[in-house]
């Protein structure tokens, strides 16, 4: 299966190698390197590459290339999906997956590799039963050791893997139990000039954070479970209760983890929380443009819409802009063409807006491209779907877990909300939300 | 140089000797600063050399040491080296010496260092090796299994036969955990030396009957890597294989599911009706959920699906809700080759799903969907949204979503299609606007409502001002009039005025083909677009030089008066042209076209072979001919066969024999999971036979009550003791199923188990029980001892109910197994129960009740039995002894039998008697076990010193002073004995 790995950073040095049956020459990373002069953009490098004697699949995050060798016929998704595990693995125990990280831990980094890989066959993935053989580096950690001489490597023994649990760890122990749940849900959309919906779905996911002693089984239920229409599951949860009641029946891991991913099915109508008028012209045989944006929420039930940020890629033509928001602060980008305008919180009562002109090159003609306008923003608790956690219980240990309600936003990772403009239309657009209880 | 040049003396010798003075200058200022360069380079060289030397005797020293914290400090260094790439291979006797370190972390680094450079040691990595082996032995399943996995990570040729005994003995250690890692350690053994292989695949075969979910991902990975042919080692597993498949970890999943999609496709008949051709409205159908016509339609066939099949399905079918891409990807792949082809729509959902996941996920998945909407644009056409492009994505994305609208293009959507691609033609990446013109022109020739508006939106981009786009429409348009060959002067006409302003040779040559092949159709222009193109020959592109010639010669047949004297003009600047393809077609057109004497029989034949009407081109996915790789595959991401690809073979025109599947249940199982899987496989083969679409719904009622089983439990144990415990009963039924199987085979690294009659078969009217303590940790309270009672039934009627009853003393706590419904005759079960003896050896009596009978019986442990062991380090289990003395301690002089005088003996029979732990010792004559008593965890500590001729002192160091009298009279019972 997986023969090598090899880390290519940013600039296209190897940082780290790590071969786990015999060794392969660096040379192979040649091919890749190709690749990457040919590919206009990062993103641009084809996720598998073929080479004479090997193939490499590679993935990028954090702008490191994570690159594997493979000798023979496994099915790519194989590759990929372990390599992502790679990465959320090091974001999980340093806390940033950057190059300067890596090579800080480098031992750590060994020994997690080694510990997850059995001659390129993953072994220990779940991060519950890692953590309880290598753990995670902490300031405090780190002194101690220095101190004491003691070590990272746990004196456990992975028991978990043998358990009927395996990503639960053993003899848990919390003064303090609690349970919090992160509903998070992501709107994309794709919306023309004329400010009709062209595409919009949601996407939510259920991340937690589970504190509880012993070995809790929970369940959580929904108000209105029929909103789900495509799910995927941690490996925890029941799926044939979920099947047959929908609800979520689990023995949680410890610490982080996503519990539900979902979408929404699209027979609902979405209801996109903000709107933009804009009016983006370029007159032929002028230099100048003119470049007018007003943003407004809409729909947000009261909710306020937070840390907008509004991007968009201006045609080539544009030498620089001459703005002025109406809050906020703006940035252009005159090498490659990237307007950005952090807005910050849209007050209702006073829209906010950018105005002002774009110079041309002198002469040039008319650009035909449509600038495409994206927006990222958020709205604190509130879940776009309508979804509603019902209850949560335990069962299994005799404690009171921590009661109450927690509320909490996160910003979704990415983004590819377009508003589009200009003559045409405009694209999509995306937020986050909110919630829940325990 | 000198010297030669000196002999020759002419007239112009000065003049050379001028110059040769200077270009000796030349040479010596050359030599100068190579010599500098030179001398740097060596610096450059030399100073790392003596830096890197200098570092790693700085290492070697503090491996050397004898401080811990220096060594680690050491060998993380290495480590980093390692990480590196750089070469640390200089200090392997150094570190070697370290394998068997105390220390856990610097033990696991010189694991990694032994791993990675003992191929190339291999003399040296040799003295490691008996460390691992004394390591394999150890009564700790983790050490046991990291041993193995190390020495089987060596990659030393010499140590194939040690190798190959540690896996065949790993292969039936008790631990699961071990075997798993025996499965790994197969491939690695296969890759070093594959004439091993037989001994192998035996190998293999035994781990295949695993029950352990733990087991079942690893030795399917092994089966793939040595032997994938041997599909009739599967047979048997099969329907295991199916029903363990939810439980697996992820990681096997993918790997039992690609496995078994082969099996499948050379034992099951073909369920896709005669033609395999698919019935759109039948997939509709299904999209409304219309089971009722679903069910009509099923019933039509005559073809009845193996329940086996089925199984298969049905058993997959949840993991589409599976967070791993890759186990939905490979259920997805197991429906398109596997099931009937309405019910391939079900994975639909899930691969959109997976469309939000990371970049290169998206990739592959959209490759794979651009395979399946060629053969089945239904399946996708209600998610195509999905499928829009967004300006954000990567641009092999892109293409891929550009090539799936393209796919899922028809009249009823095509306009809206038509609509997003108009956006995306002005899109700022001009390769993707490029892409999405060719797309443009396949929707055209496929749906020929639409050719015209097409090709008049084309010619709009005609105008536009790009290049790339301007250039590909051109191509584009060349394609589609080939395919219309109506009247489209006007568009010609509108090119050849459009002629100038295009660069792009591609476009240019594609103008200039057009312009030939429909001269007479335009018969004005195209004399005057030859003229110009006389004029700019000689700068033109080689592609567009060949069409000026082909256009030269058309012209010259159809209208020779106004072209004559162009075209020999052409023909002529073609004849010197440097490129030899340009010549060569120069003169064949020449000889063709131009009638001479020599000039034979063709021609006349010139106008036929230049002006036939050609075939249009066809227009397809570049994923056309993908579908004959396996979907999901490498080989069909890159579209070539890839190293070790599996061919997916054609279903067999006759199902091979369904009954090699049939696994003869020897023994009934009490356990739920054993139950329940038997029930299912009863429930499949009902089910195959009624059709697919009741199947479903008898399929997910029984589910239902699967769960309801399992979840209703969950208030209703109010009376068990915690409700953790639930969960230990289904590790219970993993140790039950496992020490069932593996009955026979009672050896372990610990010795022969042994076994004690609970009930004999006389006195329980055919019920028989005999029962032993498998050492391991009890899973339902850790002051328990575990216990396995083996059933059986020797009387000629099935007993039922079989249970434990009254138990004395009253408070002994029992946790007792769950009731055996029914026990067939000649059939046996193994049950685990748990018994808190409270460290003592006081019988424990209870009652065995069948619905008719009570037997009383009772188990007495072993002192020894009462024990845990207990893994300390030697001078730990000195500091416990030092607290242990005076009355805590028991001790007596013993001859040993000659046999047992060396240590491994001692531990062997130690460990046949009292389940404790060995605790590695630096002097010879010493041998030291530790253990702990089950219920109250009072440390136990045995300790045995050789002195001469065969005498030694044995001493047990306890609080429990009663079971240490006990315990040294069984141990030393057992050494003095053979």
């Amino acid at each position: 299966m997986i023969h090598s790995l090899f880390l290519v950073n940013a600039s296209g040095d190897i940082f780290l190698e790590k071969h786990w049956k015999s060794v392969v020459s660096r040379s192979v990373c040649d091919y890749f390197f190709e690749a990457q002069e040919r590919a206009t953009e990062p993103e641009n490098v084809p996720p598998v590459i073929p080479t004479p004697h090997h193939y490499l699949i590679s993935v990028l995050r954090h702008r490191i290339y994570f690159v594997a060798v493979i000798q023979s016929e496994v099915p790519p998704l194989f590759v990929i999906e372990f390599l992502h595990r790679v990465v959320d693995t090091f974001q999980d125990y340093f806390g940033v997956c950057t190059e300067a990280a890596i090579k800080d831990n480098v031992v750590v980094v060994y020994e997690l590799l080694e510990e997850m890989l059995d001659n390129g066959f993953p072994l220990a993935t779940e991060s519950n039963i890692l953590k309880e053989l290598i753990k995670p580096p902490t300031i405090l950690r780190t002194m101690v050791n220095t101190i004491t001489g003691s070590t990272n490597v746990g004196e456990q023994l992975p028991t978990g893997q043998l358990s009927v649990v395996p990503w639960r760890r053993t003899g848990v122990k919390y003064t303090n139990n609690e349970a919090y749940f992160d509903v998070v849900e992501e709107i994309d959309a794709i919306i023309d000039k004329s400010g009709s919906t062209i595409t919009a779905e949601i996407q939510g996911v259920i991340d937690a954070c589970v504190k509880l002693t012993g070995m809790p089984d929970l369940t959580l239920s929904f108000m209105n479970p029929r909103l789900l229409d495509d799910v995927s599951f941690h490996p925890c949860v029941r799926f044939k209760r979920w099947e047959a009641e929908r609800i979520l029946s689990f023995i949680p891991p410890d610490g982080n983890f996503r519990l539900l991913s979902y979408h929404v099915s699209s027979q609902n109508l979405v209801a996109i929380p903000v709107y933009v008028k804009h009016n983006i012209t370029f007159r032929e045989g002028s230099s100048q443009g003119r470049f007018d944006l007003t943003l407004g929420p809409k729909q947000t039930m009261g909710k306020a819409v937070e840390s907008v940020l509004v991007s968009s890629q201006l045609p080539r033509g544009v030498l620089n802009a001459n703005l002025n928001p109406s809050q906020g602060t703006y940035t252009f980008d005159p090498v490659t063409k990237l307007l950005s305008w952090d807005v910050g919180k849209i007050n209702p009562q006073k829209l906010p807006s950018l105005k002002g002109t774009m110079s041309l090159q002198a002469g040039a003609s008319k650009p035909d491209e449509n600038p495409t306008i994206n927006i990222q923003f958020k709205i604190q608790q509130m879940a776009i779907s309508g979804l509603k956690v019902n209850r949560l219980d335990m069962y299994g240990e005799k404690y009171k877990p921590f009661k109450g309600i927690k509320y909490m936003t996160k910003a979704g990772k990415f983004q590819r909300c377009v508003w589009i403009a200009g003559s045409d239309r405009y694209y999509t657009n995306r937020a986050s939300l909110i919630i829940v209880t325990s | 140089m000198d010297v030669g040049f000196s002999s020759l003396r002419s007239e112009a010798v000065g003049a050379v000797r001028t110059a040769m003075v200077s270009a000796e200058n030349l040479q010596l200022t050359l030599k100068a600063e190579l010599s500098q360069e030179e001398q740097a380079l060596t610096h450059i060289r030399s100073n790392p050399k003596e830096a890197h030397k200098a570092g790693n005797e700085d290492l070697k020293e503090m491996l050397e040491s004898s401080k811990e914290s220096l060594k680690l400090e050491a060998m993380k260094r290495i480590v980093g080296l390692i990480a590196k790439g750089k070469n640390a291979s200089e200090l392997f006797p150094a570190v070697v010496k370290n394998v068997a370190s105390k220390n856990i972390e610097l033990k696991k680094l010189v694991y990694v260092y032994l791993v990675r450079y003992a191929e190339e040691q291999q003399d040296l990595a040799l003295l490691s090796i008996s460390t691992f082996q004394r390591a394999l032995k150890d009564p700790n399943q983790f050490i046991r299994a990291s041993a193995l996995r190390v020495l089987s990570s060596i990659r030393v040729p010499i140590i194939v036969p040690i190798m190959m005994l540690a896996i065949k003995e790993a292969a039936a250690d008790l631990s699961p955990y071990v075997r798993k890692t025996s499965a790994h350690a197969i491939q690695k053994l296969f890759s070093l030396d594959a004439d091993q292989k037989e001994q192998l695949i035996e190998v293999i075969e035994k781990l295949l009957k695993d029950k352990s979910t733990l087991v079942a991902g690893s030795v399917v990975m092994a089966f793939e890597e040595v032997c994938p042919d041997r599909i009739d080692l599967i047979h048997k597993n099969y329907r295991k294989l199916c029903n363990l498949l939810v439980d697996v970890e992820e990681w096997g999943q993918v790997v039992i599911i690609s496995m078994l999609t082969r099996y499948a496709r050379t034992q099951f008949t073909s369920p896709w009706k005669e033609g395999a051709m698919f019935d759109e409205n039948n997939e509709k159908a299904f999209y409304e959920s219309d089971s009722e016509e679903k069910k009509g339609h099923t019933e039509e066939k005559p073809y009845i699906m193996d329940p086996d099949h089925r199984l298969l399905l049905r058993n997959t079918k949840p993991l589409l809700q599976s967070r791993n891409t890759a186990v939905v990807m490979s259920v997805a792949q197991l429906y398109w080759h596997l099931a009937p082809k309405h019910e391939v729509s079900i994975v639909t959902k899930s691969l959109v799903r997976l469309l939000r996941s990371h970049r290169e996920v998206q990739y592959i998945v959209l490759q794979n969907i651009a395979t399946m909407s060629i053969q089945r644009k239904g399946m996708f056409e209600p998610f195509m949204k999905s499928f829009y492009v967004r300006s954000t994505d990567a641009t092999h994305i892109k293409t891929l979503k550009l090539e799936i609208l393209t796919n899922l293009a028809n009249e009823a959507n095509i306009s809206t299609i038509l609509r997003e691609f108009q956006t995306y033609v002005k899109s700022q990446d001009k390769a993707f606007a490029a892409a999405t013109i060719q797309a443009i022109g396949r929707c055209a020739t496929n749906i020929s409502e639409v050719t015209d508006t097409c090709l008049n939106g084309l010619v709009l981009l005609l105008s536009n001002r790009d290049e790339t786009v301007v250039a590909e429409s051109v191509v584009v348009i060349k394609k589609l009039l080939q395919t219309q060959p109506t009247q489209h002067s006007e568009i010609i006409k509108h090119m050849a005025k459009l002629f100038d302003n295009i660069t792009v040779p591609m476009a240019r040559a594609s103008i200039l083909w057009l312009i030939g092949e429909y001269c007479e159709r335009v018969p004005k222009i195209a004399p005057d677009v030859l003229r110009k193109m006389a004029k700019s020959f000689t700068a033109e592109e080689d592609i567009v030089k060949l069409q000026t010639v082909n256009l030269a010669a058309k012209l010259y047949l159809t209208n020779s008066k106004q072209t004559k004297l162009l075209t020999q003009y052409i023909l002529n600047l073609g004849k010197y042209d440097q490129n030899y393809d340009i010549r060569d077609r120069t003169r064949f057109i020449r000889q063709l076209i131009v009638p001479s004497e020599k000039s034979g029989a063709l021609n006349k034949y010139a106008r036929r072979i230049l002006l036939a009407p050609k075939p249009a081109p066809v227009l397809e996915s570049s994923f056309k001919d993908r579908d004959r790789f396996q979907l999901g595959t490498l080989s069909h991401s890159l579209n070539s066969k890839a190293t070790g690809y599996q061919e997916l073979s054609d279903w067999p025109a006759v199902a091979p024999d369904q009954s090699v599947r049939n696994v003869e249940i020897i023994e009934a199982s009490g356990s739920d999971s054993e139950e329940e899987s038997s029930e299912s496989e009863k429930t499949s083969s009902d089910s195959g036979k009624s059709s697919s679409g009741s199947e479903q719904s008898s399929s997910e009622s029984e589910l239902e009550q699967k769960k309801k089983k399992k979840t209703k439990k969950v208030p209703q144990k109010k009376s068990k003791p915690t409700a953790a415990d639930r969960y230990s009963e289904i590790p219970a039924v993993c140790w039950s199923l496992r020490a069932s199987f593996f009955f026979p085979v009672t050896t372990s690294s610990f010795g022969p188990v042994k076994t004690y009659e609970l009930l004999h078969h006389m006195t329980g009217k055919g019920l028989a029980a005999k029962y032993h303590f498998p050492r391991q940790p009890c899973l339902y309270q850790p002051s328990m001892v575990a216990v396995q009672v083996i059933l059986s039934n020797s009387s000629d009627h099935s007993l039922e109910e079989i249970h434990i009853g009254d138990r004395s003393p009253a408070s002994l706590s029992i946790h007792c197994f769950n009731t055996i419904e029914r026990l067939e005759p000649e059939a046996s079960v193994t049950v685990s129960m748990g018994i808190d003896f409270s460290d003592s050896t006081q019988a424990a009596n209870f009652q065995l009740c069948t619905k008719e009978d009570q037997f009383s019986v009772s188990i007495q442990p072993a002192v020894g039995e009462l024990l845990m062991p207990s893994s300390m380090t030697e001078q730990d289990f000195c500091k416990e002894q030092g607290k242990l003395q005076g009355m805590n301690e028991t001790s007596a002089t013993i001859t040993m039998e000659t046999a047992n005088a060396s240590s491994q003996a001692i531990s062997k029979q130690v460990l046949s008697v009292a389940n404790v732990g060995v605790v590695s010792s630096s002097q010879n004559n010493f041998s030291r076990f530790a253990g702990r008593t089950v219920s109250s965890g009072a440390l136990v500590l045995v300790s045995l010193e050789l002195k001469e001729s065969s005498t030694a002192l044995l001493t047990i160091n306890t609080e429990k002073t009663v079971m240490a009298s006990m315990l040294l009279r069984d141990i030393k019972q057992a050494l003095t004995q053979a």
